[in-house]
């Protein structure tokens, strides 16, 4: 399974407590987790990446295994440690704002 | 006996302030949706109960959110009658959080572009819900104005949302450019005599009307000066703060401009100005006694770039003839160290027989005045700061 960690704000949209985990068929990579999240809380669809372009909203970040996967292409696949369920991909708000 | 329902969003969450017709005890319900932006909360017309939100993140984009029990619970419109709202089985859809603007029916290309701050032409990008007008009539319909400007609506109670892009592409969008608060489209007024009939406004483009429904618009802004753009008295370009009226008389319109209080008496064909002896005409709010239609409220802000009131006294100004002449209104509202602001969407009227005044302050004041403005007094101190002001009479 595939472990994510969303921003609280995120979490209190879709009513989640803790982590997500998500089973994703074939490649993992930051397109199919962000597919299979907004497949399963839809309330999510927009907020992470645009509704048209598809491209990460400007303020939020993706991190994994101590990296900054943010500037990725979505079709890179993911570490294997993500794939595997060892480490969670974290989606971060930037610390910006009041 | 009579209750009042005010629905403030704020830049932390949205609140709920309820009292009977005395409007001297309240309740408060909140926050809603903490930590998110609530830029406005409005109630239908037609069926109180439903109220509609928009909950907005500078990180995380636009979701709107809808109530039929009055603000007890809410939805994002879409979850399916009956299912649950929470688990992963009964998700609603993320569809009404989806503003998607027109392209051309025969390019595919966006409809236009606008002017940016530094004067070099900028595409179309949806930023955010500043203000829902529900209908008066149906309450499945609700408008949506948004940043970058547009007109979007609603007829299936905020599940799907469909530009009127007859506004955007009718020929002077290049023109239309950002205020220091973004392209927003901030107001909208629903003739209440004539269906056909739409106003809005938006910063910084000026006033517009449709006569049908909303498939086609006109700038509606002569008579309007503006100091600040390279034509001042151009068709479009004008920093609009807000426009108001009367229900009874919807051709007679009451502006407050970037700089200047103006009067329609022609349904926005022409303007003139009404600033008299205000002690400044910089501003944001402007609206208008439920009972009295020539008895307009203003507050008046020091300057554009100074947002607060003048030498630390708040003061509202009423005129009880349709403009000119002002009067000072201060009694139970802080006279010294004030530096507060009140922006465009926070001041409402309620319709009691002695009607109600209300504004919200970026102090996170909500003051209430059950007397038509002669009095005073503060609902909630320290709110956070409060975006907009909206209240319900009830039966």
């Amino acid at each position: 399974m595939i472990r994510v960690i969303l921003p609280p704000h995120l979490r209190g949209l879709a009513h989640i407590a803790g982590e997500v985990e998500l089973a994703i068929a074939g490649q993992v990579t930051q397109r199919s987790v962000l597919d299979a999240l907004e497949a399963r809380y839809p309330m999510l669809s927009g907020t992470i990446r645009d509704h048209v372009t598809q491209q990460r909203r400007p303020f939020l970040r993706f991190f994994a295994c101590g990296e900054d996967l943010s500037h990725e292409q979505p079709d890179t696949p993911l570490p294997e440690a993500i794939a595997t369920g060892a480490e969670p991909l974290l989606i971060l708000g930037a610390i910006a704002g009041g | 006996m009579s209750r009042v329902r005010v629905l403030a969003g704020t830049r932390k969450g949205a609140f709920i302030l309820t009292s009977d017709g005395k409007r001297d005890g309240w309740d408060v319900s909140g926050p809603h949706f903490a930590g998110w932006e609530i830029y406005h909360v409005k109630g239908s017309p037609c069926e109180p109960n439903r109220i509609f939100a928009s909950q907005t993140s500078g990180w995380f984009g636009q979701v709107i959110q809808r109530s039929d029990d009055g603000g007890k619970t809410w939805i994002q419109p879409g979850t399916p009658p009956g299912e649950p709202t929470t688990g992963p089985g009964g998700m609603p859809k993320g569809e009404s959080n989806k503003f998607l603007y027109d392209v051309s029916k025969e390019t595919g290309k966006p409809l236009t572009t606008h002017q940016f701050y530094d004067g070099t032409q900028h595409p179309w990008e949806f930023k955010r819900v500043w203000h829902l007008e529900p209908s008066l009539t149906d309450p499945n319909t609700v408008y949506a104005g948004v940043e970058d400007a547009a007109l979007f609506r609603s007829t299936d109670g905020g599940k799907s949302w469909h530009e009127l892009s007859g506004l955007r592409g009718h020929g002077t969008g290049p023109r239309w450019q950002p205020g220091a608060g973004g392209m927003c489209l901030h107001t909208i007024i629903l003739d209440p005599k004539n269906p056909k009939r739409i106003f809005i406004a938006i910063s910084a483009a000026g006033a517009f009307r449709t006569d049908d429904g909303g498939e086609t618009w006109r700038p509606i802004n002569k008579g309007l000066y503006s100091k600040y753009i390279p034509e001042p008295t151009a068709e479009v370009g004008h920093c609009v703060h807000r426009i108001a009226l009367h229900p009874s008389r919807p051709d007679v319109l009451f502006m407050q401009k970037h700089w200047d209080v103006m009067r329609s008496n022609n349904a926005g064909d022409s303007w003139e100005k009404i600033s008299g002896n205000l002690p400044t005409d910089f501003g944001f709010v402007i609206d208008v006694n439920a009972n009295e239609p020539d008895t307009v409220y203003v507050v008046p802000i020091k300057s554009d770039g100074e947002h607060f009131p003048l030498d630390g006294k708040l003061r509202v100004y009423r005129s009880k003839s349709g403009g000119n002449e002002w009067q000072e209104l201060g009694k139970g509202l802080p006279q010294r160290d004030c530096y507060v602001n009140v922006l465009r969407d926070a001041m409402a009227v309620d319709s009691l027989d002695k009607s109600g005044i209300y504004f919200g302050t970026t102090g996170g004041q909500v003051y209430v005045s059950p007397d038509g403005g002669d009095n005073w007094s503060a609902i909630v101190q320290n709110l956070p700061p409060v975006l907009s002001v909206e209240v319900q009479t009830l039966a």
